[in-house]
């Protein structure tokens, strides 16, 4: 793992990655949006507002994703002192927080037609709000410090923290009632949405899970940049 | 025990304890985390019912009856065990059908008449093409919620 965990080993493996990374993204995008607005058919009870489900639940997922994979990068900062681990974390948290506030105003947009209403205080709802809310604490708090290892620190205490709110959103359709219906996909037997339907939800979420990485590559690149130019400053001031 | 040892387990024993504390807050206040009550859970548990409430359920099938106004609609709630009758006066949401889910927010009054002010339509996990809803619904294998 440590071979992994050297800046300059993951600049090089990245450099070859990225371009292959981003093709097999944008692919994925053309094909998961032209299948999802043109191919698939609207449904039976929603009609065409069925097609928001595309952008909402790829997003919903990766939300969720996204502050499990930063909570774990946390972990390994906390416990191992990797220093590419509180990069990750770092640079994970805008383009999850980014991906929150999608499943937010999808949602709304999709509830006022179908549930009518833009909004309720449901477990699910207020839940997701909470994680929105956590990944712009997290923002504020790593950037809080003069000294950025003392702010990923105090991030990543906050970022594990915050994950006892996963689980809870998960299963908060299945714990409490709600307004918001439970989960299509990974309920225990056959998935409960037609396969015209389930191919273009697949390939949104690749589309959606290939830009999260993407996106990740380079911001931890320019996380390594900016940490060697802070390094060259204090070595220029000192001498 | 090395340092990184020591760390580990403090996060683990950290992280169960935080998930413990976690589960027994939300297991205490239960009842104020659900979003509606079923018509079971007015029959059985002790719900205060002078203040307002939301309850949830199926919208009974051939229960829906619109008043002359237009306005106004009847409906009986079902949670399969119990009913409850509904009134409400205003714009139903498209998804509000007979079968399907509905939450309303509301009260109800001395003749166990739930008057609604408000009423929410709850959608259900399955997608599907109209054309084999139909299909499911002709061949008899239609598992979802009843035919609308």
């Amino acid at each position: 793992m440590h071979r992994f965990a050297n800046p300059n080993r993951f600049l090089r493996l990245t450099a070859r990655i990225l371009p292959w990374c981003a093709l097999a993204t944008a692919a994925a995008f053309i094909a998961g949006l032209y299948l999802a607005l043109g191919v698939s058919p609207p449904d039976y009870q929603q009609g065409e507002s069925v097609r928001i489900m595309y952008v909402h639940v790829p997003a919903a997922w990766m939300a969720l994703s996204v502050y499990s994979f930063m909570a774990a990068a946390s972990a390994v900062a906390l416990i191992w002192k990797h220093p590419l681990a509180d990069f990750a974390a770092k640079a994970a948290a805008p383009i999850g927080a980014g991906f929150t506030l999608i499943a937010l105003v999808t949602g709304a947009l999709w509830g006022q037609p179908s549930w009518g209403t833009w909004w309720v205080w449901d477990a699910r709802l207020t839940s997701v709000l909470v994680l929105f809310f956590l990944y712009l604490g997290y923002i504020a708090l790593v950037n809080a410090f003069d000294d950025p290892i003392r702010g990923a620190k105090a991030g990543a205490v906050l970022a594990l923290v915050g994950f006892v709110n996963i689980p809870i959103i998960k299963f908060s359709v299945d714990w409490w009632n709600t307004l918001h219906q439970p989960a299509s996909i990974t309920r225990i037997g056959a998935p409960a949405i037609h396969s015209s339907m389930l191919t273009p939800l697949v390939l949104m979420a690749l589309a959606f899970a290939g830009y999260f990485v993407c996106v990740l590559i380079l911001r931890v690149r320019n996380e390594i940049a900016g940490r060697k130019i802070r390094a060259l400053r204090l070595v220029q001031a000192q001498g | 025990m090395t340092r990184k040892r020591r760390r580990l387990y403090f996060v683990l024993f950290a992280m169960i304890g935080l998930g413990a504390a976690t589960a027994l807050v939300l297991s205490a206040i239960e009842d104020s985390l659900v979003f509606f009550y079923t018509p079971t859970d007015l029959a059985e548990k002790d719900i205060p019912k002078d203040r307002r409430l939301r309850i949830g359920g199926l919208v009974a099938e051939n229960s829906v009856k619109r008043g002359a106004d237009g306005v106004s609609v009847k409906f009986i709630v079902t949670d399969l065990t119990n009913t409850l009758p509904v009134t409400y006066k205003g714009i139903l949401p498209d998804l509000f059908r007979e079968g399907q889910g509905v939450v309303a927010e509301g009260k109800i009054d001395a003749g166990g008449v739930f008057r609604a002010d408000a009423v929410l339509a709850k959608h259900d996990e399955n997608y599907m093409p109209a054309e084999v809803a139909d299909a499911l619904k002709k061949s008899g294998q239609w598992k979802g919620a009843p035919a609308p």
